[in-house]
């Protein structure tokens, strides 16, 4: 750290944050301008909201599986604080239409990117580059109240009368705009908030990744990680302000009565619209998507981060073709920005257009394969500790392969005709972000728990955990693509049972009984899923008191400069002054002492200043 | 623990912390803008001839915005100079018009939203369009307020052409104008000059209204450095020059989104 250019100026907030040290427990742990408290609430909340998008989904298979039958339990619960939508515990279709969209935005947005990217990134990124804290202390703080109020809007949007957003998280317009409810209002303003709380972040990722390298810290330095982080941090940054233009636009449609995305002639119910018309609902869909899609490697690319981070530390070998992993990264990053469209081929926005949007995509899952080989050489030739983390690492790459190649046949039009909004989508992206990210996001927690907290997690019950996961997960999401196949739409409150064989025994291409029955099947997987949570739970909470201490620093014996200061970092994170000298996996050297060397460790015969 | 770079540009990077967090904050604003100006040629292809107004805004008022946008620019750079060069007095001074330079060019905004706020156009039910003022310059006028005041009738002055007509045609009927009576029953649609007009008032009002909170939020700040914040001067002189520095990247951004705003909105 450079002292001489601070002493002069002592910043402002550098001088608040000291004071912290004994300003109390408000201070400390709510209003804290300190990266790793932040990381832990932002972890903390979005661990919540993943298990409520979950809660949601459990009694939306349900009602698929078992369709206007009282949801066991929860239903009378349900009506209690829901009222009419949920009467004798049955879920309406309308209620079934808000848990869905409102899973969908929760996982995504309330979720995964803020676990993923404002959790691990500002927990770990600072503590990986050797910095003090964030560049923007004060912008990190907002950032997360930003996120809090976001999340507590969406929250709320559920007991308002009429309930939250039915529209899915696309929210496309018109229907978003004309459902008579203002569920999509509150969606539209917390977005605003959630968008914000994603900016100030990529601003303050990207500017302390570029500012507050250690000295000596250069850019091939870098954890992968942290590479990954600094590409999502500009995917944010660059893709979201579209969809805030977008949310604005809507809400004016919603609220003062504009047309942005309402064509001419509209009709509402039987009645013409008192409308101007003249808009796009296209339009609503390109700014939509224009997100979307980078979106989903903000889900993706820190999981690869982390994965990468475990891979090498736990086959004790220096990760395989890392410069091939930063340049695949940044090549998805600029891709990602050109193969939007490829979620509209229905949209009939044209065939020339379609094959524009066609070669990106292809052209996209070039880095996406690089990455994923890679990491699957890396393993070749190690000597692999199959702790928890490591496990979880591990299941992320086929079923992360799963959910690549099965996107490869939505990215050509021809196919994606018949597959487009079926269960087979909704098959295609779980695989990436459920047994994928998911898992990822798991192993993180596992690998990291003992740097935050000075205590190891219990082994056996992460063990129970993994393979519990990997089972359910898989029977869970495995059906769906059969499904799907055989033409079962997405968005159904009744999973398809109208369309089934079952109802119409005559008509052609229905849906078999086979198709239907897997529906049981996928519940009582959801259930499995469930309750294997459950020992994930009680571990977090045990080993936070009762786990094995740590016997030193660095428990998993890694490189990388996180570990290169006490469980929990102090305030200001080292307790002496970093500098590094090498890269970040130097693992198994011949002829070094361990079978790990420190990026801080001088080089032989240079003694550490 | 204080925190590299605050102040001093990094060596290798060469510049300070803030700076970079300007810099990236602003590629988003492009984004946003760029959003809602694609938006905006997505519209308009998308839209009749009819149903697109021409010439509606006034070019001269436009025009003279566009100056003191510019003016405010040169200043807020004058005053960075000026500090740079010792001269706080100067800086004051520079920094003074650009905050008035802000603040008359929303004033001049105000008095433009409020002209189409009370400027109207009647789709009549044979299908003929008038653009025009009610007597009396109400605003916000709907065709469901009059149905529910009960009013049969309305005074109506109408402009001397039809914005559809194209802009010759304004020269050829100039004869005078005069107040006529509409019934109410004759009446389609009435909608003042607002947001529900058509999508071009509504990209227009997103447009600059969303530009416009930002010309309020940087002459916030402006004004911010040069009162109560002006003080750092005197403390920690290099910090505060970075202030106003990172302050006026921020004003020359406003001043371009006005520069691109101008042109596509008053004269396309
Ligand atoms: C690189 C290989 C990938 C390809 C070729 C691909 C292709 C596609 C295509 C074409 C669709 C649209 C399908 C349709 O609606 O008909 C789609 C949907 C989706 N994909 Fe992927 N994808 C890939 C990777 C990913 C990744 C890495 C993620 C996320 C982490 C992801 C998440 C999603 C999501 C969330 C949707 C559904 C969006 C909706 O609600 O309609 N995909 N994918
Ligand atoms: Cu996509």
């Amino acid at each position: 750290m450079n002292t001489q250019a601070t002493q002069t100026m002592p910043h402002a907030a550098a001088v608040a944050a000291v004071e912290h040290e004994d300003v109390g427990f408000w201070r400390k742990y709510i209003f804290s301008t300190d990266h790793k408290v932040i990381g832990i609430q932002y972890a903390i909340t979005a661990l919540v909201f993943l298990l409520f998008g979950f809660g949601l989904i459990m009694m939306m298979r349900w009602q698929i599986a078992h369709p206007g039958q009282p949801i066991p339990v929860i239903g009378p619960l349900l009506e209690a604080t829901l009222g009419q939508v949920a009467a004798k515990g049955i879920m309406s279709p309308d209620l079934y239409n808000s848990f869905g969209a409102m899973h969908g935005t929760i996982m995504i947005f309330l979720g995964v990117v803020p676990l993923a990217f404002a959790a691990f990134g500002n927990y770990v990124v600072p503590l990986q580059i050797g910095a003090v804290d964030m560049a923007f202390p004060r912008v990190n703080m907002a950032s997360y109240q930003a996120y809090l109020i976001g999340g507590i809007i969406m929250f709320v949007s559920f007991f308002i009368p009429g309930g939250a957003a039915q529209a899915g998280w696309t929210s496309y317009s018109p229907l978003a705009t004309v459902i008579p409810t203002h569920g999509q209002t509150f969606w539209l303003i917390g977005m605003v908030f959630l968008i914000t709380s994603s900016l100030l972040g990529a601003v303050n990722f990207i500017a302390t990744i570029i500012q507050l390298r250690a000295p000596g810290m250069t850019w091939m330095r870098l954890p992968f990680f942290v590479w990954a982080q600094f590409v999502t941090a500009f995917l944010l940054l660059l893709a979201f302000p579209p969809l805030e233009a977008a949310a604005i636009m809507q809400l004016a449609d919603k609220l003062l009565g504009t047309s942005f995305f309402l064509p001419t002639g509209l009709a509402v119910g039987g009645q013409l619209a008192n409308i101007s018309g003249g808009g796009s609902p296209l339009l609503w869909q390109h700014l939509f998507w224009f997100l979307g899609h980078p979106e989903v490697y903000v889900l993706i690319l820190p999981a690869m981060g982390i994965v990468a981070e475990i891979i090498t530390n736990n086959t004790r070998k220096p990760i395989w073709g890392y410069k091939s992993l930063v340049y695949s990264a940044l090549a998805i990053g600029f891709l990602s920005f050109i193969v939007w469209a490829h979620h509209m081929y229905l949209t009939g926005m044209g065939t020339k257009i379609a094959t524009f949007f066609q070669t990106t995509t292809m052209i996209i899952s070039i880095p996406s394969v690089i990455i994923l080989t890679c990491l699957f050489l890396s393993l070749w030739g190690g000597s692999i500790r199959f702790n928890t983390q490591m496990l979880f690492a591990l299941a992320f790459l086929p079923m992360f392969g799963i959910g690549g190649l099965t996107g490869l046949p939505l990215g050509f039009a021809a196919s994606d005709i018949h597959l487009h909004d079926t269960y087979y989508v909704i098959a295609h992206f779980h695989y990436v972000v459920a047994p994928g990210t998911i898992f990822a996001l798991f192993a993180g927690i596992y690998h990291w728990f003992p740097k935050l907290t000075g205590r190891m997690m219990n082994e056996f019950w992460g063990k129970v955990h993994f393979w519990g996961s990997l089972i359910f997960m898989n029977i869970v999401f495995q059906p769906m693509f059969a499904q799907g196949m055989a033409g079962m739409l997405r968005r159904m409150a009744d999973g398809g049972a109208n369309y089934s064989a079952a109802v119409a025994p005559e008509a052609i291409g229905t849906l078999s009984h086979w198709i239907m029955q897997l529906h049981t099947y996928i519940l009582w997987g959801a259930v499995g899923l469930a309750l294997v949570q459950i020992p994930f739970i009680i571990n977090l909470f045990w080993s936070l008191k009762h786990g094995q201490p740590v016997k030193s620093d660095n428990p998993w014996q890694a490189t990388t400069l996180e570990w290169q200061t006490p469980p929990p970092p102090p305030h200001g994170n080292f307790d002496k002054p970093i500098t590094v000298y090498r890269g970040p996996y130097e693992y198994s050297v011949p002829g070094h002492a361990t079978d790990f060397t420190p990026q801080n460790e001088p080089p032989r015969g240079k003694a550490e200043s | 623990m204080d925190i590299p770079y605050t102040t001093q540009a990094r060596p290798d990077t060469g510049v300070y912390n803030a700076k970079v967090g300007v810099w990236l904050f602003l590629a988003s604003e492009v984004m946003l803008f760029g959003a809602l100006f694609s938006a905006y040629i997505l519209l308009r292809v998308g839209a009749l001839p009819a149903d697109w107004p021409h010439g509606l805004l006034n070019i001269p008022i436009g025009t003279f915005n566009t100056a003191v946008l510019i003016t405010s620019s040169v200043t807020v750079v004058m005053a960075w100079a000026s500090l740079k060069m010792g001269r706080f007095d100067r800086f004051k001074i520079f920094q003074t018009i650009t905050v008035l330079c802000a603040l008359a060019f929303l004033g001049i905004k105000t008095f433009e939203y409020r002209d189409k706020f009370t400027h109207y156009e009647v789709w009549k039910t044979d299908g003929s369009r008038l653009t025009g003022h009610i007597e009396g310059k109400p605003a916000f006028l709907t065709l469901d307020k009059l149905k529910d005041a009960k009013v049969e009738k309305i005074h109506f002055l109408p402009d001397p052409h039809h914005y559809a007509e194209g802009r010759l045609a304004a020269r050829k009927h100039d004869v005078e104008h005069k107040a006529v009576e509409i019934p109410v029953s004759d009446i389609k649609r009435l909608s003042a000059f607002v947001p529900a007009h058509s999508t071009y008032f509504a990209i227009y009002f997103t447009l600059t209204g969303l530009h416009a909170l930002h010309v309020l939020g940087g002459a916030i700040v402006i004004a911010y450095l040069l009162g109560p914040g002006s003080r750092m001067w005197f403390t920690e002189p290099e910090r505060f020059i970075n202030r106003v520095e990172t302050s006026g990247l921020f004003w020359h951004f406003v001043d371009l989104v006005w520069i691109f705003l101008f042109p596509v909105l008053y004269l396309l």
